[in-house]
């Protein structure tokens, strides 16, 4: 008798969990829809951009970083931005995310100004965007379940019982559901990221940066996470930011590049249009000649005035 | 010669830009607590990370330093046959100085170092960006619960410090070398006062707390975030920590126990 009432208890229990989580996730993706809708019908080239980049200038020290730089990263798409390294492409993103500042220039998150927004204001829009790190950048005191949580925790008022659900949805998009228990330290170098990519998209969020996020990865997670990110846009609709070097892989799922060098945007367009791109600087980095605009020599006197002169010192 | 002028003004401006910078992280932890839903399960975590973890080494030494304080006093005293004071020389000895100072010593060394590595590691792994492109403030989730747990931990540590460290004379001095038990106890509770020696020795206690953890998150949220910039941060923390108390250890002294 008391296990039928049990039975009927449980069920009824699931029964509203379900309904509960229906019109949660419903309601979000209708207003997505919705949103969609609205951004089609107004249509009209840049109301598209999720960002834009305008006049942006910004140092660090004596150094020129980016000098006048603008481009737009448009929605819905994946968006790459590719340049040699050390020229300040994770700067960008910090840009983009309000961590830093530039001296000069305005960015804009949906139309809205990020550098001159108040600081509630700018944890409220960063709550919309989210960015993977290098690292992965896991918290190492929490489980993979907790830490994808975690977000979820501080920012919803959400039953642990709607969490869990979450959890396990995000964990089995990028294919950890059953890492769900290990510790940030037991996870090889791809899965982590992907452990922080489910932690990523926890809030659903308008954009994803992605700060190289194939840098020394072995060929199949590096395959694994071009899938994933590629399927994310598409399923989720958002609109993704990478940030890497890696020209294949890249090239293989993005719709827009923007490649910068020498403090600004040397070029931007579509992929195809990018391998048509008459600059040498585009050319020699996408076929990642040794020689060219950059030189293989870091700038140094003249080498056989050194050799000879050495004897003299 | 313009070089060296050059190199000390240079470092002093430096020096105050990073006095600048700690009282702005310190203002920020105080103002900006965590909600009360979620703080005090934070502030229990890392009261047990910060102040049980060092509970040991703090009784360890407090019984040996107490041991050897009875011993030394005992020798000196039992020339004059005034070996029933050794109660209050301990008692006095421990509760306005090494109690304190010690115990803040040792938390510098051992939680200290531990919050400055903590900090600086999860600095170094983008922990502390990603919080804040999670929209969350890393002073409110992480340094925050840390400072108030050091801070509160420390001074009961001194406290236990001190207890074990008069039973540790107890041992010595009673059990083994023959002082009364009964003039023990007794001379050192006519002697001790509550609020001269007592109080101030938590003062004292308070004081160190708020210095040393201060340092220690200072220096584990302001380091370079590589593995040289964290070990060279956590060996600052101890070194300055420790120079630090010894140097307000002398003030407070002068101001409590003068005239």
């Amino acid at each position: 008798m008391i296990a039928y009432f049990r039975r009927i208890q449980v069920r009824v229990r699931h029964f509203i969990l379900q309904k509960i989580t229906k019109t949660f996730f419903l309601r979000r993706a209708k207003n997505r829809i919705m949103a969609s809708l609205v951004k089609v019908d107004v249509e009209s080239g840049l109301s598209q951009a999720i960002v834009e980049i305008k006049d942006v200038t910004f140092t660090r020290g004596d150094r020129i970083i980016y000098k006048n730089m603008s481009f737009s990263v448009p929605k819905g798409k994946i968006t790459a931005i590719m340049g040699p390294s050390g020229i300040g492409k994770t700067t960008m993103l910090r840009l983009i995310g309000g961590q830093l500042k530039p001296e000069q220039g305005d960015i804009l998150f949906e139309g809205r100004s990020i550098p001159s927004m108040s600081r509630k204001a700018l944890y409220e829009t960063r709550t919309k965007m989210s960015m993977l790190f290098q690292s992965g950048a896991l918290f190492t005191d929490m489980s993979v379940f907790d830490n994808v949580a975690f977000p979820l925790r501080e920012h919803t008022q959400l039953s642990e019982d709607l969490i869990r659900l979450v959890v396990l949805m995000k964990l089995q998009a990028v294919g950890l559901r059953g890492a769900k228990d290990l510790m940030p330290s037991e996870l090889s170098g791809g899965m982590a990221r992907r452990a922080a990519l489910a932690r990523a998209i926890a809030l659903d969020p308008e954009l994803i940066m992605y700060d190289e996020p194939f840098a020394g990865q072995d060929p199949i997670s590096m395959g694994v996470l071009v899938k994933l990110i590629k399927s994310l846009n598409e399923v989720l609709g958002l609109s993704s930011l990478i940030v890497t070097h890696d020209v294949n892989e890249v090239l293989s799922i993005a719709e827009h590049v923007v490649i910068i060098a020498e403090q600004g945007v040397i070029g931007s367009g579509t992929p195809e249009q990018m391998k048509e791109h008459e600059s040498p600087l585009v050319q020699q980095f996408l076929q990642g000649l040794s020689d060219g605009p950059v030189p293989f020599h870091y700038k140094a006197q003249d080498y056989e005035e050194e050799l000879l002169a050495g004897s003299q010192q | 010669m313009i070089d060296f002028f050059q190199a000390i003004g240079h470092k002093t401006l430096s020096r105050f830009a990073s006095i600048g910078r700690a009282t702005q992280m310190l203002f920020g932890s105080l103002v900006r607590v965590p909600s009360l839903r979620k703080g005090p399960a934070l502030l229990v975590r890392q009261l047990y990370m910060v102040g049980h973890q060092s509970l040991l080494i703090i009784m360890v030494s407090g019984l040996f330093i107490g041991m050897v304080l009875a011993l030394q006093g005992y020798t000196v005293l039992v020339d004059y046959g005034a070996e029933d004071s050794l109660g209050p020389l301990v008692a006095l000895s421990l509760l306005r100085e090494l109690g304190p100072v010690v115990t803040a010593l040792l938390f510098a060394g051992r939680a200290g170092s531990a919050l400055t590595a903590e900090i600086g590691l999860m600095k170094a792994t983008e922990q502390l960006s990603s919080l804040e492109m999670m929209a969350i403030d890393p002073l409110r989730r992480v340094i925050s619960p840390r400072f108030w747990a050091g801070f509160i931990s420390m001074p009961l540590l001194a406290l236990i410090f001190s207890a074990v460290a008069i039973l540790g004379a107890h041992l010595v001095g009673v059990d083994w070398l023959g002082v009364d038990s009964g003039s023990f106890w007794s001379i050192m509770q006519s002697q001790v006062s509550f609020e001269k020696d007592i109080l101030n020795g938590m003062i004292k206690s308070f004081v160190f707390a708020l210095i040393v953890t201060w340092i220690a998150l200072y220096k584990g949220y302001d380091c370079i975030p590589t593995s040289e910039g964290i070990s060279k941060a956590t060996t600052e923390t101890v070194v300055h920590s420790s120079l630090a108390v010894l140097g307000f250890d002398f003030l407070l002294t002068a101001v409590m126990f003068t005239g």
